[in-house]
């Protein structure tokens, strides 16, 4: 940045912020448009046999004004004419809800634009206060800060919990929001387990939906063909997953790691292109159906139960309804989503717990302190693997049916990001990820094919803004060279 | 097993080669300058194979029927605005975040990976996008005594030219020009090279730029070669090109291409003789076996981890 600014001085000064900031939006828009004309503004349709091309200009155009308008409220406020920001940020808003637009996402779009013009103007302004005030900040208020930070962290999470027990005994609890809660709670059982992986011990593995996959095919294939209980194949998923991790792992834990990143991905899809190639075994691309459904305890959920066993409702002397079987996956899931969350937060004080701490910030200083990084990587990876493990076999026993579809690398993604949107290492704000990304999928089921879009763009600007998270305060204990983690 | 047969699959596999090898030099730059992986490099290579099918529609449309010219205007147009896609990444998801903690570039570049994914499924659909061939016939070589004729099509010619004189070019780019020597420098220490006046922002967006114009030519031979692509073949293409890149010697631009070469040498020889299912697992396993082995690749200097 400084040698930036450095070039700016000595080249002749522009007249006026103003005219430096309409200059930039226009390079901004000229840019944007190259980018986007060819592939947005000329679809290729198939007409008759074969391609051709649908101009969508007007589209096109519209959406360059967009970006205009947008970067120019951006660059006037980072030029501090914040006045005229927050004037194109409203007239953005207004345009999106009243005109007519060719479609509704350059509406969406435009509404979006002044939103984030909005949020951007107060963030600096705050950013500019609270930076006024550091100067006076002492110690103690410092520590207050933190203090009060720990307590709502810690209310909200009793918060949620109490929340997700009283959630079935709702009123308006139908299959409908069941299903969705347990959706929630299986993704963020998944995403704790990865968070051990990625946010204590720092590997960042881009195919832990292979150990997803991986229990839940033990899991269909123990319970259809060698009769076991779903308590019997829990475990035996769950350990199966982890000796996976350990194999995987053993091998490609000693490499860097964004190299680990993609020995990860390239395992994640050759066991999925394993499922459904190796039909014998796994059904192929017809997965495998008809897997026994949960039971409670030996008592089936289901109105007539077969000569000699009681089902669940006679058991406790209830009508029969659907809602039983939800109500039990969804505590099902809950505790054992539970159980990672209290194992992670557990471990995390155990001197296991610290080693993967300590190598995700500085493996060559573990190194010299004696910790073994492959034998301690390992166990992060194997641990992780087994929840992922526990949390396939639950897939398998809700759906009664897997099929290599539902293990692709966009579901270890979505895992991802919910796992970075949430803050490495932060229980709590992966736990709110969750919810915050899967409640916004099914809000938005009409807008759902935008989903991955939203997902990429989101990970990026995470990165840029926030590395830590939405939530994370977390900062390594001690840092050597600047006080202020990351990032300021 | 005659050899006329085996003489066909390394022809393909040659061809198939050239094109993993010029988006393997997209990975080795970016590693060998930021040291990081540039995860949406197969996605960039995959817009570009869209502009290209863009492109020759359109050059039909308009009525530039002399193949060679638009060919070549295509080739152009397709390289500029890929390149463009190249800067915009850099400048916008890369850019910031030097200086991050260790795996943020990563994740960043996973996330614009989703982005253009989708961005390109919205933008043109979901279907496979299919082409008449451009560039038709060629020679037969040789027929062996089973019928089986050797035939060298003038598309394989094409691509096996264009790419060796992309090489030639860009050897020349990176050892005798001004940018070659600032790239290397930066290669080397950019604190260093930023003190004696190098232009480090500069040099690493061109670094981009430069592999997104290779990328956008692998996917315009690509749309030629294959005759039909969709938004998804970025994410295989790149995973491909990154092992060739790790097997040649990640950093190393003359390895780029030899594993590029044997990549797709593999590959094609794999599908012939073994099994077209497990074609891509194959390839997934030598990254993984280069990686345990030989983790500096075939021509790659052993890193030295500093503190």
């Amino acid at each position: 940045m400084a040698v930036a600014d450095l070039n700016a001085a000595t080249r002749p000064a522009p007249a006026t912020p103003f005219q430096a900031a309409l200059k930039d939006a226009a390079l901004v828009a000229l840019v944007a448009m190259a980018l986007a004309g060819p592939i947005v503004g000329l679809q290729t349709v198939d007409r008759g046999g074969s391609l051709t091309v649908d101009a969508r200009f007007a589209e096109v155009a519209v959406g360059i004004v967009i970006v205009f308008f947008g970067r120019l409220g951006l660059a006037l406020s980072d030029r501090g004419l914040r006045l005229p920001s927050y004037g194109i940020a409203a007239g953005l808003a207004a345009a999106g809800f009243l005109l007519p637009w060719p479609t509704d996402l350059l509406g969406v779009l435009a509404i979006a634009a002044g939103a984030a013009l909005v949020i951007r103007g107060l963030a600096g302004q705050y950013g500019a206060h609270r930076q006024s005030k550091a100067a006076l900040a002492t110690e103690t208020d410092e520590e207050k800060a933190d203090r009060l930070r720990r307590l709502f962290t810690r209310g909200l999470g009793f918060l949620l919990l109490a929340a997700a027990v009283l959630l079935p005994m709702m009123p308006f609890a139908n299959s409908y929001i069941l299903d969705t809660a347990i959706r929630v709670l299986t993704y963020m059982m998944l995403a704790w387990g990865l968070n051990i992986v990625i946010g204590l011990a720092g590997l960042l593995d881009l195919g832990y939906v292979a150990f997803y996959a991986v229990g839940a095919y033990t899991y269909a294939l123990l319970s259809k063909d060698h009769g076991f209980g779903f308590w019997g194949a829990l475990p035996l998923s769950g350990l199966f997953a982890a000796s996976f991790g350990v194999l995987l792992g053993f091998p490609v834990l000693r490499l860097r790691g964004d190299y680990l990143a993609i020995v990860t991905l390239g395992f994640g899809e050759i066991i999925r292109i394993v499922l459904l190639n190796w039909t014998n075994f796994s059904g192929g691309p017809n997965g495998i159906g008809s897997i026994p459904r949960l039971t409670f305890f030996g008592h089936p959920f289901v109105r007539n139960a077969p000569e000699g066993v009681v089902p669940f409702h006679q058991l406790f002397g209830l009508d029969f309804s659907p809602l039983h079987r939800s109500i039990f996956f969804f505590y099902l899931i809950l505790v054992l989503a539970l159980v990672v969350n209290v194992f992670t937060i557990r471990i995390r004080r155990l001197p296991v717990g610290r080693a993967w701490e300590a190598l995700r910030e500085d493996e060559i200083a573990c190194r010299a302190l004696g910790i073994n990084p492959t034998n301690t990587k390992l166990t992060a990876f194997a641990i992780g693997a087994m929840f992922a493990g526990f949390a396939g076999s639950f897939f398998a026993t809700t759906q009664s049916f897997v099929s290599p579809e539902s293990f692709t690398f966009l579901e270890s993604a979505m895992i991802l990001a919910i796992v970075v949107l949430g803050g490495m290492g932060s229980q709590l704000g992966v736990a709110l990820a969750a919810i915050l990304v899967i409640g916004l999928t099914e809000a938005f089921r009409g807008l759902a094919e935008y989903r991955m879009l939203v997902f990429g763009l989101g990970m990026v600007l995470i990165m840029i803004w926030r590395p830590r998270g939405l939530l994370s305060h977390r900062d390594p204990t001690i840092l050597i060279n600047s006080g202020k983690g990351v990032r300021p | 097993m005659d050899t006329a047969y085996l003489i066909q699959q390394l022809i393909n596999g040659l061809t198939l080669g050239a094109v993993y090898a010029l988006v393997a030099i997209g990975y080795t730059m970016v590693y060998g300058i930021i040291g990081m992986i540039n995860f949406a490099h197969g996605e960039v290579y995959m817009v570009g194979a869209f502009l290209s099918l863009i492109g020759i529609i359109v050059m039909g449309l308009i009525g530039v029927t002399w193949v060679p010219l638009a060919l070549l205007i295509v080739l152009i147009l397709a390289m500029a605005i890929t390149a463009l896609y190249g800067w915009a990444i850099e400048r916008i998801a890369y850019r910031p975040l030097r200086g991050s903690f260790r795996l943020a570039p990563l994740i960043s570049a996973i996330g614009v990976s989703i982005f253009l994914q989708n961005y390109v499924q919205l933008a043109q659909g979901a279907r496979p996008k299919p082409i008449a061939p451009v560039i038709r016939g060629g020679f037969e070589l040789l027929t062996s005594e089973g019928g089986f004729a050797v035939t060298l099509s003038y598309l394989q010619i094409f691509i096996v030219v264009l790419t060796i004189a992309l090489m030639i070019g860009f050897t020349y780019l990176i050892t005798q020009t001004p940018l070659g020597r600032a790239q290397r420098a930066c290669e080397q220490d950019r604190t260093m090279a930023s003190l004696i006046g190098v232009d480090v922002d500069r040099t690493i967006a061109m670094t981009f730029v430069m592999g997104a114009a290779l990328a956008a030519v692998a996917g315009m031979m690509v749309t030629l070669y294959y005759g039909v692509i969709d938004f998804y073949i970025g994410f295989l293409a790149g995973v491909k090109a990154f092992t060739a890149a790790v097997l040649g010697g990640i950093g190393s631009l003359p390895g780029a291409v030899l594993g590029g070469l044997l990549i797709g040498l593999i590959e094609a020889l794999w599908s012939a003789y073994f099994s077209v299912e497990y074609k891509d697992v194959a390839v997934f396993a030598i990254l993984v076996l280069v990686l345990i082995f030989r983790p500096s690749g075939l021509l790659g200097r052993p890193e030295i981890e500093k503190v």
